[in-house]
């Protein structure tokens, strides 16, 4: 209950902020853009059209994610709003819960309202709903829901401007993690594979949540894959958030 | 009577600088308030009244030391659930309207519907704010911010309310208010731990005080105690009298257009002042007792260390 409050309220305070609607402005454009950049190529038109949309609503998703996240808690502290709060009958993680469900929910506004533009986009173009791409947009929302976390856990501790560079760094991180895979593969058994093999375990690997190639060329997949990534995608967001609850616990707010 | 706060022996070091140097803000803190008191917190800018407090409220974790609400350990919610804190520049959510602002507190408090929005419109009115409700916080003035500040710590009806530098920044008529505000809660049974700086307000509501200065807390106790009835001198003021007339009966503080301002410690030495000015034709202005003030005090303990 505390925990919703908290949340709704900084839901109210996100979809108050101006970036959000710059950000949410420049996606609607790339995901026109893309019915234009369809024109100027051959072949199958609408296949652009959804690549193009899929990746700006998991680009600016991640932008979204990444620059009020780290804002978020960062100013709390920074303006000293967190003082009257803590002084309430709530602990401290039932706070940053809230926090992050709170950033969650307007990510989630802000991609149900993407994927509306995008659906329409597609709509006007085959006259059909293509229901199948949100299955795409739904693994994007669930990567977003691991960078708000470490977006949250990095504001714990360091300002905005340099927990978006380390988020950054994760996302990034992320996505070229899975090659490791392959590295480990072609390394010889010893101490230097389990090493590796290890730090592939910690390391994220966000192409789980990749689904675009998958859904725009119609590939089947065996739906123990979605399972899966739902699943690494929940304790992934579990295992940042209770480091960040662990940072949070004695911090001094000064 | 029984204590709702105890403070015991409070150490607490802030790390600073680049490279980083542990400096001790808290040296020490012990007190105790009771029930229904108002407990003044007195200590010149940068003794560590703020940080006392944010230690009290677990907003920051002592060193050292222990500290109990209501006999249960600071952190517990069930304490929180009884108090109020009043910060000590207004910080809050900017983007909230005054009544959003209060229902989000009350919210955390499990308020039901009902009493939350009584208790929002009692509080909106006490503090003179019924008109402002849904302007954005940022639009608040200094002295508004302190008021919403006011009616947030009250949400809950607390039995213990801390007020960091309550009067800063409000007028004269909001000054008035906000004493009276304090001693109403008096009335109904509250204690207020009161921080500041100024003299007058603590001296105006307090029962009793704690001198803080540089990290220590260098005394304590009920407000008549500390500052004594007994007369220190008397404060003479006449004029068509030469100053040279009164030597070696008292001291002469200033001169301005013929009037003088005398300083006599003993008390026989009036007589000998007033027979030479009626001698003289002079006149005599005024004639005051100064006792002991808490500035007093505060300005020898002060200038003590
Ligand atoms: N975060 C911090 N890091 C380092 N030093 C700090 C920090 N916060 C406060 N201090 C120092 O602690 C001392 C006490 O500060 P505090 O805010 O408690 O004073 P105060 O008694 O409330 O003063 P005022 O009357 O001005 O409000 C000051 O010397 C201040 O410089
Ligand atoms: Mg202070």
């Amino acid at each position: 209950m505390k925990i919703l409050t908290v949340a709704l309220n900084t839901f109210r305070e996100a979809i108050r902020d101006r970036i959000l609607y710059l950000l949410l402005f420049f996606a609607a454009i790339c995901i026109a853009f893309s019915r234009f950049l369809a024109l100027l190529t051959v072949g199958d038109r609408i296949k652009i059209v959804k690549d193009v949309g899929l990746a700006s609503i998991s680009l600016f998703g991640m932008l979204m994610a990444i620059l009020i996240g780290t804002g978020l808690v960062y100013k709390e502290i920074d303006k000293k709003t967190i003082f009257t709060v803590i002084a309430k009958p709530i602990h401290r993680y039932q706070f940053l819960l809230g926090k992050y469900l709170g950033l969650v929910l307007t990510l989630l506004v802000m991609i149900v309202l993407m994927s509306l533009i995008f659906l329409v986009l597609i709509f006007v173009h085959t006259l059909t709903i293509e229901w199948k791409l949100l299955i795409a947009i739904f693994f994007i929302f669930i990567e977003l829901c691991i960078l708000t976390a470490v977006a949250i856990l990095f504001s714990c501790f360091s300002t905005p401007i340099l927990s978006s560079l380390y988020s950054l760094a994760f996302y990034l991180i992320g996505h070229l993690s899975w090659s490791m895979e392959t590295l480990i593969k072609k390394v010889k058994p010893g101490i230097g594979k389990t090493l590796l093999q290890i730090l592939y375990t910690f390391l994220p690997d966000l192409e789980n949540f990749n689904f675009k190639t998958e859904v725009v060329h119609n590939l089947p997949l065996p739906s123990e894959i979605y399972l899966h990534s739902f699943l690494y995608g929940l304790f992934y967001s579990l295992f940042l958030l209770a480091l960040a609850m662990i940072i949070f616990h004695r911090k001094d707010f000064v | 009577m029984s204590t709702v706060l105890d403070v015991n022996n409070l150490h607490k070091a802030f790390t600073t600088g680049f490279i980083p140097q542990k400096k001790k803000i808290l040296k020490g803190i012990t007190l105790k308030v009771e029930k229904g008191e108002i407990f003044g917190y007195l200590g010149p800018n940068g003794a560590g009244k703020t940080t006392t407090l944010k230690c009290i409220l677990g907003i920051i974790f002592p060193d050292e030391g222990e500290i109990r609400l209501f006999g249960l350990p600071n952190t517990s919610l069930q304490a929180k659930e009884k108090i109020g804190f009043l910060p000590e520049n207004p910080y809050f959510y900017e983007y909230l309207t005054a009544a959003e602002f209060l229902r989000f507190y009350a919210q955390l408090f499990g308020l039901s519907r009902e009493t939350k929005e009584k208790k929002i419109n009692h509080l909106l009115q006490l503090v003179g704010l019924e008109r402002a409700s849904t302007v954005q916080l940022r639009k608040f003035s200094r002295g508004m911010l302190q008021r919403i500040g006011l009616a947030q710590a009250l949400i809950n009806d607390p039995l213990l309310v801390f007020l960091d530098e309550p009067l800063g920044g409000l007028d004269p008529i909001g000054r008035k208010e906000m004493r009276d505000i304090i001693l109403r809660l008096r009335e109904e049974g509250k204690t207020v731990f009161l921080c500041s700086h100024i003299l007058q307000d603590i001296e105006m509501v307090c029962d009793r005080v704690a001198i803080i200065v540089d990290g220590k807390i260098l005394n304590q106790g009920k407000l008549q105690d500390l500052v004594s009835e007994k007369i220190l001198f008397y404060e003479i003021v006449v004029s068509d009298v030469p100053a040279s007339s009164f030597k070696g009966l008292g001291e002469c503080l200033a001169e301005d257009g013929g009037r003088l301002l005398l300083k006599v410690t003993a008390e026989e030495n009036i007589k000998e002042i007033m027979k030479i000015v009626l001698n003289q034709n002079g006149r005599i202005h005024s004639l005051t007792p100064r006792t002991a003030t808490l500035e007093d005090l505060f300005v020898h303990l002060v200038r003590q260390r």
